[in-house]
């Protein structure tokens, strides 16, 4: 029962949409359960919110290794919350100014705001931005030109690394009056195509989307079957081990 | 010196690499650039629209990937402000309202007659991935019933008419990931027709190409081609020439330039002691 109801309703819905998508009478049908979905993804972010604190205090009255990260996470989850729904520092809304809690919880000065703009953002942008100095030090150590395959991908690399800057018009300068000398069109235009923004932009549009394209039809067939596996109820694995 | 770096701590690259990023943004490097194919095509999308089309601005990042897309976020509204468009933000990722935010505060700045309600809606953000296209491309105010300021739809003018996002002339979607510019291709752009722009990360952009142009009218793929787009901006309307905003991205190419020659140096540095080595070896 515990699994042959989500089974029963994840096929329902499946076979709904799908339905939904070819007959045109049924699109209300279609839309009913997109409407369901998403009410149920918005309620899953509170389920989200109970998961992360048991987890966490899970981790915390174990003294599993790392249990003080788990604290910080708690603790910062827990403040946000409450300074979130609790819209501390909010002034109220202009349109309604007899309602104190009817100004938004995001609002320019706010302590969720505040929390915003000085904590949460340069975190993000920071761990982002950590990226540049260990690809730096990948570039370094591990980027060797091994065999054939890994010198095409140094050139490669090269080309896209310089065409994607100025760098590469500057040193491909000498190209384009290069190609004026040939009365040609087909050979002047091959010489233009050596400039390496050029051929950046040939690496993309050709080797690039050719591959690509064969990896999103693979893709697509894979989605195709793994759904109607899942559909049928032959895929399981979504519905979790079932032990808890 | 072969010692030296052969042996060379990673810290000494990470300096490297910060005063390679630093020095050009202290310094205020700028390169010229030149507009590709690519940039053009999505220029001019929006442009050949008439004047008070309706576009959807779809802003799907948050501020890990401020650096890379907030430019060309600002560019399109940029654009869409010059040419007159109803703009209607909406955002599939939760830390994404306040990029939108960004984007409103920017044209209460810069276009004081833009009216909120008449000429731009801030329909927040809505959960559920790719569920809330589906459920919008037929029925708006079923998966959308108010603003961010909790007005209904219905209330508003420039959404009381509004039955659906079919009704947009454009789809411009500023993504960094899932839900994205994938998913605004698969489920709306696609099966309804509606034209659709994106802007991308740098790693996103490749997985995107095979969409363009037939799905996808245009890209703009990182930094670079925001860059670009700014530089197309100003070039067709000289009143943002002077605006030190409006060329965000143009500024962020001259430590992109030095970041990636010195990645080039240090890929040759590492091969040649990979070389001396196996020869020495030998």
């Amino acid at each position: 029962m515990k699994r042959t109801v989500p089974l029963i309703i994840a096929a329902t819905t499946g076979f709904v949409l799908i339905v939904a998508y070819f007959i045109p009478y049924t699109e209300t049908w279609g839309e009913t359960a997109m409407a369901w979905f998403n009410i149920i993804a918005a309620v899953a972010f509170v389920l989200g919110g109970f998961n992360l604190m048991k987890n966490q205090l899970q981790k915390i009255s174990d003294r599993r290794p790392g249990w003080g990260y788990a604290a910080v996470t708690l603790l910062s989850f827990v403040i946000t919350l409450f300074i979130g729904l609790a819209k501390v520092g909010v002034t109220p809304s202009t349109t309604y100014p007899e309602h104190p809690w009817a100004g938004s919880y995001d609002q320019e000065g706010a302590a969720f705001w505040w929390l915003y703009e000085y904590l949460f953002l340069p975190l993000s942008a920071t761990m982002f931005a950590m990226l540049a100095f260990y690809i730096a030090s990948a570039a370094f150590r591990a980027f060797r030109a091994k065999n054939v395959e890994a010198v095409i991908l140094l050139i490669t690399a090269f080309i896209v690394l310089l065409g994607r800057t100025y760098a590469g018009i500057w040193l491909t300068s000498w190209v384009d009056p290069l190609a004026a000398r040939f009365e040609s069109p087909v050979v002047s235009q091959f010489i233009v195509g050596l400039r390496l923004d050029r051929m950046t932009e040939t690496i993309m549009n050709v080797f690039n989307l050719a591959g690509m394209r064969a990896i999103t039809i693979g893709i697509a067939l894979g989605v195709a079957s793994t759904s109607l596996k899942v559909l049928l109820g032959v895929d399981r694995s979504y519905l979790g081990s079932g032990e808890d | 010196m072969f010692e030296f770096f052969r042996d060379l701590d990673r810290r000494w690259v990470f300096l490297a690499m910060l005063l390679a990023v630093a020095v050009p943004i202290l310094a205020g490097a700028r390169f010229p650039e030149e507009p590709s194919q690519m940039v053009r095509s999505v220029f001019h999308a929006i442009d050949n629209l008439p004047e008070g089309s309706r576009v959807l601005m779809a802003l799907d990042y948050d501020p890990a990937s401020e650096g890379e897309l907030h430019p060309m976020a600002a560019a399109f509204t940029r654009q869409c402000a010059l040419k007159n468009h109803k703009m209607y933000f909406m955002t599939l990722w939760p830390p994404g309202p306040v990029m939108i935010q960004k984007q409103i505060n920017m044209l209460q700045r810069e276009f004081p007659d833009y009216e909120y309600g008449i000429d731009y809606v801030n329909m927040g953000f809505r959960p559920g991935y790719e569920g809330p296209i589906k459920l919008i491309v037929t029925d708006l105010k079923r998966a959308i019933s108010a603003d961010v300021h909790g007005t209904s739809l219905d209330q508003i003018p420039l959404t009381r008419d509004l039955k659906n996002i079919q009704q947009m002339d454009m789809i411009i979607n500023v993504s960094a990931g899932y839900p994205g510019a994938k998913e605004w291709v698969l489920y709306a752009a696609t099966p309804y027709g509606i034209p659709t722009v994106a802007g991308t990360t740098g790693v996103q952009s490749p997985l995107l190409m095979p969409y363009i142009p037939n799905q996808l009218t245009g890209m703009l793929g990182a930094i670079k081609a925001a860059a670009e787009y700014e530089q197309m901006l100003i070039d067709e309307y000289p009143q943002l020439k002077d605006n030190r905003q409006a060329q965000e991205a143009l500024r962020r190419m001259g430590p992109q330039l030095v970041a990636h020659v010195f990645l080039i140096v240090l890929i040759l540095i590492g091969n040649t002691i990979f070389f001396i080595e196996r020869r020495r070896s030998r």
